[in-house]
């Protein structure tokens, strides 16, 4: 099994070429884009030899975008805000109301737990417009239209399902003895849950409350159909932003590097948890 | 100690009694949940109606109506087919590329770990954005791959804006973002295989093909069926892909069912259609998730066992 041919080194060596060549090559090509002027970009036939620019990224934060119309008012930072807010906000309420929840069905063996746990996690699966499109209605009735509470509290239903089964796994490999121990040693279930399980499930909460993030940065949907301009986050700004500034294609192209830049550190710093993550705690990277 | 300890604890206003604890702990969970689920109910009942935004007055339930339409609705024909075919498309493909890739970066070198790392960053980024991405790289005026494309031959290629070759476009973006999610699945399965068959198999000289058929392919079986299954219930329901794209054309190349109904609803503001669009949707995504979480129950059981 062991011995090689050149002949399939290769073929291997060529294969890793061509799937490294795929996967990065629009990454690496939107980044060279963001440091290029619309003649760079619009030269035919393209090239990587270029004299980098800085003017996209600073039109982008300061907000004026010069046009041939005239100075533009863009919001791109005001979107990368409205991102870093709603995501952040939304998996610290995920947390607060997941975790407990987690414990509970991971230690403690209840009716009807399994039932609960699986009609949560189903919510991942069904159809996202389903729920909005009545979600509109009901939101301008009841003043929770285009709020940012309204938002964060329909982000639960992606950010609740992964972080409640990811530590919930996190729960059930820790072994009860500790925490049995504690609680004869005189401890109130409170206390034992706070001394020693969260911390010992620390790891996983950090990674499920990261991925969490990630899938609510990444987020399109929700806020396409419930937020108005001054709400949205990245990913639907971006998509107006284009329609926006016309032709100013080397700062649609930045906006995507600082939409994307976020998700790529967290998930580096988080890798050994994705696998697990990924697959709601299923299989273990 | 054990007294000293309690001692110091002031007793709490209230107790709770042990059996109500759980629930405790998990309602305020359910709750939020609940609360986003009465529009799901909402939903049905909109499906039984003949309502319009534009005429309100109009409002009627019409009970079995909207969907008895679709039996007779080209339209309706047509979302179907374009769902299942890009449903179809994108998990075939990403399958065999993800099972490509993850029999290639199997061995754990430090180069095939840096390599599977560095293909996670297709998967982190927004579906939107990297359809924003593949737009601007299949632009007609200065798009590279157009570059590319003209290169090869083919005169203005038009990508997305071209019906022939829309779909094309969004299959390669959905393979470009999802490929490296059934690639990692199926690594980690490669990798917690146990070892004594391969061994067996190398000592008795068995080719590799076989092993690959008869040995390889079976015991990864659960992980293929958990991916497979997760990607065809997120592959049905697309819309950041499409709507980002092309918004559902050109024409209705691209209506799957979620851009459907979300033109219905917000464009010709048929929210009895675009209701009973989405039931059917759900009742599809339905059965597959039962079918999924069974799997997925059995495999993490298993996974978890052997951790």
């Amino acid at each position: 099994m062991e011995h090689t041919s050149t002949l399939e080194k290769i073929l291997r060596g060529t294969a890793i070429t061509l799937v490294i060549l795929f996967f990065m090559f629009p990454i690496f090509w939107i980044f060279l884009m963001s440091f290029q002027t619309n003649e760079t970009i619009l030269r035919v036939p393209p090239s990587i030899v270029f004299e980098p620019t800085l003017s996209n990224y600073t039109a982008l934060i300061t907000g004026k975008l010069d046009t041939a119309a005239g100075t533009l008012e863009i919001s791109f930072m005001k979107n990368l805000w409205n991102s870093l807010f709603l995501s952040t906000a939304s998996v610290a309420v995920g947390l607060v109301l997941g975790v407990p929840a987690a414990y509970a069905f991971a230690r403690l063996k209840f009716r009807g737990s399994e039932d609960i746990a699986f009609t949560l996690l189903s919510f991942r699966f069904a159809p996202p417009l389903l729920v909005l499109l009545p979600l509109t209605i009901y939101f301008q009735q009841i003043g929770l239209a285009d709020t940012y509470i309204g938002l964060i509290w329909v982000y639960q239903l992606i950010v609740l399902p992964l972080i409640l089964w990811i530590v919930r796994g996190y729960f059930e490999d820790i072994p009860a003895d500790v925490e049995y121990a504690y609680r004869i040693a005189g401890h109130s279930w409170g206390a034992t849950f706070r001394k020693i399980a969260l911390p010992l499930a620390g790891p996983g909460i950090a990674a499920a409350g990261l991925l969490a993030f990630i899938f609510a940065w990444n987020n399109f949907i929700f806020a396409l159909v419930l937020a108005s301009a001054d709400k949205q986050p990245v990913t639907v700004g971006a998509l107006a932003f284009v329609t926006a500034s016309g032709i100013q294609y080397g700062q649609v192209a930045a906006g995507i590097v600082l939409s994307i830049l976020p998700t790529f550190a967290l998930a580096l710093y988080a890798q050994r948890y994705l696998v697990e993550g990924l697959s709601l705690g299923a299989v273990k990277g | 100690m054990s007294d000293a300890t309690m001692n110091q604890k002031p007793r709490r206003g209230f107790r709770v009694s042990r059996g109500a604890l759980p629930y405790l702990l998990s309602l305020p969970a359910l709750l939020t949940c609940i609360g986003i689920l009465i529009p799901f109910f909402t939903a049905v009942a909109y499906s039984l109606q003949r309502y319009r935004l534009s005429q309100p007055w109009a409002r009627k339930w019409n009970w079995g109506e909207n969907y008895l339409n679709f039996l007779s609705d080209p339209a309706f024909w047509n979302t179907l087919k374009v769902s299942l075919t890009y449903a179809f498309l994108t998990v075939g493909l990403e399958l065999l590329l993800g099972l490509g890739i993850a029999l290639l970066l199997q061995k754990r070198t430090r180069f095939n770990n840096f390599v599977s790392i560095m293909l996670l960053m297709p998967l982190m980024t927004a579906p939107a954005l990297a359809s924003l991405m593949w737009k601007l790289m299949t632009n007609p005026g200065f798009g590279i791959l157009s570059y590319f494309a003209s290169l090869i031959g083919l005169e203005d290629f038009r990508w997305a804006s071209d019906p022939s070759t829309a779909m094309l476009t969004v299959v390669l973006v959905d393979i470009w973002v999802y490929t490296p999610f059934i690639m990692i699945l199926l690594l980690a399965g490669l990798r917690s295989l146990p070892q004594q068959p391969f061994e067996a198999a190398a000592l008795d000289g068995v080719p590799r093909l076989f092993v690959f058929w008869r040995i390889t392919l079976p015991m990864l079986t659960p992980f293929l069926l958990t991916a497979t299954l997760f990607r065809v219930i997120e592959s049905i329901q697309q819309f950041d892909i499409i709507y980002a794209m092309t918004q559902g054309g050109p024409g209705d190349k691209l209506t799957v069912f979620q851009v459907e109904a979300y033109l219905n609803f917000f464009q010709s503001t048929n929210v009895g259609r675009s209701a009973a669009l989405l039931m059917i949707l759900w009742a599809i995504t339905y059965i597959l998730s039962n079918i999924f979480i069974k799997n997925w129950l059995r495999l993490r059981e298993r996974q978890r066992g052997e951790a």
